[in-house]
């Protein structure tokens, strides 16, 4: 029965996954992989299967679960993206060397450009440090099609396999032809090994030969070899790419109209790299062009640094995405054709802000005024965006705004001035990383207010569920993990709960925690309120207080300033400067009554 | 409907104002019609009130994107992105902007100008204007005048989308159905 749909990247790789018998899938959410669990959730509804589908605390606890899973025999697969792949680095490092018994794919997507990300950097290097083979792929098409080939790998070689699509292709829609899904359950059974699955380090040495031995094999394995997409062109020169840099590269040959004569190996799989292919590219070309993302994984296995160029060699930018214009540069010079630069004058756009109602610009807004000079340690989620309202300094990873609020602390504490350190994270964020830290916090009694922002969901990646919330990726219930308790727990002896929509009395709430934070060790503030887009999807509604901006206005631009709603338009006419509010936008939450110091915010009657 | 066809569509706007919604109408009714097409969509930050842009392309392609000077027609919800995505309109291409402004500064590209926004609020739903901006495009498809555009699809193909994606619902695809004619209508004026 073969069906065609559009599918996004990762629905297909979902559906990849599904097609080939996976029976137990984790995931934690990130930009660009958060859909893939979401669809692998939806199939499984669809054909009623018995797999166990989750998301999982942190992409660490994920890949564990989902480990132990295929030791016991069954497909497996943990889906993240490529900053989540260092959270989950620890047990890959391990993994890699004890092999598997069920199959085992590692999907990581990677994110060139980076368009939400705090790095670009390049999985399938993870991979090669790991000593696994990865794959891949240049479209949601061919995504899901290799599924199916790292599954066969995986169990043919007895070896962990990363899967690696990028922005391109999880957030790409091309029509797909389903396959079927199959019936046959495996048996379940962990067979005690400790020699291998609790190897020691003297067992170690010999999992690492294995798995060398694994590698060779696998670099002669026909069916991933690297293909000649043009087999009767003929030249000196070549040109070798992989992902979506060869389905550029694809479409680029055919309008130079060198396809025929430029010839064009796309690879499937950059590590291992064939050896009959680097022999064979070594011997037949002089000059060879490597187009790849995000590193030269390619080019390095490739070792002539005069004849191969390629990101090693400066001939492709180290950094950035390698939008396919630039692609048409790099090849129309390589192949000495006179090239067109198109470089399109970027113009500033559009930031990303808080949406209008977020109940984290209250949030923001009182944390500045009770610590108007104060640190503000911040952390990743929709909230990093309180950057706009000057209420973030800092942001390095998943739960860093905790530690790095420690360290702030302890390099002032000596100090005669001291500032007050106010440190952001949301419940999710909590949940991941945020809870050793605050242990941390705890026992060296580190001075700091710690706002725990708990809108009820992961709102940046699409509003998935959080331990607190109650049901799991499939709609199931679960049991939930209520934060204060788990604060409380962590040690904390300062907790309280406030709605920040109630303004004033938040704010009250946050001025008391700072002057205990400032002798006695942590404060804790959770402020909760639910994310209002996701409330919004549900059918639900909150408060409806519509406000309007009356004649007191004198256009100051305070409340476009430090409270940054984009319902509030700000009129720079010459004469009558003044706001407005933008009844398209505007959710009627009522909070920015409290905001204007001239009162000409009034509700309306 | 020939299979060499080739059509690339850019969408563009910001957050909130549906743009990943038209690109999968657009998307599904070349499904419908036996059509291959390839999307790309910026998700997550947008979502924020960023720009968002996708790339729709009919046709056998490989690449999900469309390069600068290479899209056959554009679609722009807020016009300020004009000056971002204006440029990846070919020369002889078509565009169809939701502006207040009549546009003829912007001498680069020959633009309809529909204020969307406005039309969207006199029918009662204020989040309906890319559904406008699209019917506009619709109906420059439809003429046999000067400024016929060429576009893969007609309006009955996105009005069967449109009943197959709210099955069930049927308030929301009358609203639907009625912004989408609105912006067709104000073409045909």
């Amino acid at each position: 029965m073969s069906k065609r749909k559009l599918l996004l990247g990762n629905e297909a790789i979902a559906r990849g996954l599904i097609e080939s018998g996976c029976a137990i899938a984790t995931s934690y959410p990130g930009t660009p992989a958060s859909e893939i669990l979401a669809a692998v959730a939806y199939f499984q509804k669809e054909a009623s299967l018995s797999m166990h589908t989750q998301w999982a605390v942190n992409e660490k606890v994920a890949f564990e679960i989902a480990y132990a899973g295929c030791q016991t025999g069954l497909r497996s697969a943990v889906s993240m993206k490529q900053v989540g792949l260092n959270v989950a680095s620890d047990p890959l490092m391990s993994a890699a060397y004890m092999g598997i018994k069920g199959g085992f794919v590692l999907i990581s997507a990677d994110d060139p450009g980076p368009h939400s990300s705090q790095t670009e950097q390049d999985s399938r290097l993870m991979a090669m440090f790991a000593k696994i083979p990865v794959l891949d792929p240049d479209s949601p098409r061919q995504a899901k099609e290799l599924m199916g080939v790292a599954y066969e790998i995986s169990e043919s070689f007895k070896t962990l396999v990363m899967v690696r699509p990028t922005t391109r292709v999880c957030h790409s829609r091309q029509d797909i032809t389903l396959g079927s899904i199959p019936k046959n359950k495996r048996e379940v059974k962990f067979e005690k090994n400790p020699a291998r699955w609790a190897a020691t380090p003297k067992f170690r040495l010999q999992l690492h030969k294995e798995l060398e031995e694994k590698l060779a094999a696998i670099a002669n394995y026909r069916p991933t070899a690297p293909k000649k997409l043009n087999p009767k062109a003929k030249s000196a020169r070549a040109i070798i790419a992989s992902g979506v840099a060869a389905a550029h590269t694809k479409d680029i040959l055919k309008e130079l109209k060198i396809w025929s004569k430029m010839p064009f190996y796309q690879v499937i799989q950059p590590f291992p790299l064939h050896r009959k292919f680097i022999a064979h590219i070594i011997d037949t070309y002089e000059e060879v062009l490597v187009i790849e993302e995000t590193m030269g994984v390619i080019e390095m296995q490739l070792a002539d640094r005069y004849r191969v160029k390629g990101k090693l060699s400066n001939t492709v930018p180290k950094v950035g995405e390698l939008l396919p214009e630039k692609i048409q540069e790099i090849i129309s010079d390589f192949a000495g054709l006179k090239s067109e630069k198109f470089t399109i004058k970027s113009a500033p756009g559009r930031r990303p802000t808080l949406c209008p109602g977020c109940p984290h610009r209250a949030s923001f807004f009182a944390i500045k005024k009770a610590a108007p000079r104060g640190i503000y340690t911040s952390d990743i989620g929709c909230y990093t965006l309180g950057l706009n309202l000057g209420a973030v300094d800092t942001v390095l990873c998943m739960g860093a705004a905790i530690s790095q609020a420690s360290g702030f602390y302890h390099a002032y504490k000596n100090e005669e001035k001291r500032p007050d350190i106010v440190a952001t994270i949301g419940d999710s964020t909590f949940f991941h990383a945020g809870v050793p830290a605050l242990i941390d916090a705890v026992v060296q009694k580190v001075g700091f207010v710690l706002v725990i922002l708990d809108n009820r969901t992961t709102a940046m990646t699409g509003n998935q569920p959080t331990p607190a919330t109650g049901h799991g990726a499939c709609g199931e219930p679960t049991e939930t993990v209520d934060i204060e308790s788990l604060v409380r727990g962590c040690g904390v002896k300062f907790i309280q709960e406030s709605n920040p929509y109630e303004l004033k009395e938040f704010i009250a709430l946050l001025k008391k925690a700072v002057k205990y934070s400032r002798k006695n060790g942590p404060a804790v503030v959770i402020s909760k309120y639910p994310c209002v887009l996701h409330r919004a999807r549900q059918g639900e509604t909150g408060e409806y207080i519509p406000v309007e901006v009356t004649e007191e206005c004198d256009g100051c631009g305070y409340c476009i300033k430090h409270f940054e709603c984009p319902a509030l338009i700000f009129h720079d006419d010459e004469e009558d400067k003044r706001v407005s509010i933008d009844p398209i936008l505007c959710t009627s939450c009522g909070v920015c009554l409290n905001v204007c110091p001239k009162g000409a915010f009034v509700a309306k009657e | 409907m020939s299979k060499t066809i080739g059509q690339q569509i850019l969408i563009s706007g910001v957050g909130g104002q549906g743009v990943l919604f038209i690109t999968s109408l657009l998307a599904e009714a070349a499904i419908n019609k036996g059509l291959p097409v390839f999307t790309s969509e910026t998700h997550g930050m947008a979502q924020r009130g960023g720009t968002v842009v996708s790339h729709l392309k009919v046709g056998e392609f490989s690449s999900p994107l469309i390069r600068p000077f290479k899209a056959d027609g554009l679609l722009v919800l807020k016009d300020e992105n004009i000056a971002q995505h204006g440029a990846f309109l070919k020369t002889g291409g078509w565009a169809v902007v939701n502006s207040a402004n009549d546009l003829k500064a912007e001498k680069k590209i020959a633009a309809s100008a529909i204020d969307a926004d406005k039309l969207a609020q006199e029918i009662f739903n204020p989040k309906s204007a890319n559904l406008i901006v699209l019917g506009f495009a619709l109906a420059r498809a439809g003429r046999t005048s000067m400024d016929r555009i060429n576009l893969f699809c007609s309006l009955t193909d996105i009005k069967r989308v449109l009943k197959g994606k709210f099955r069930g619902r049927e308030k929301l695809l009358n609203s639907s159905v009625k912004a989408l004619e609105a912006g067709y209508k104000k073409c045909l004026k």
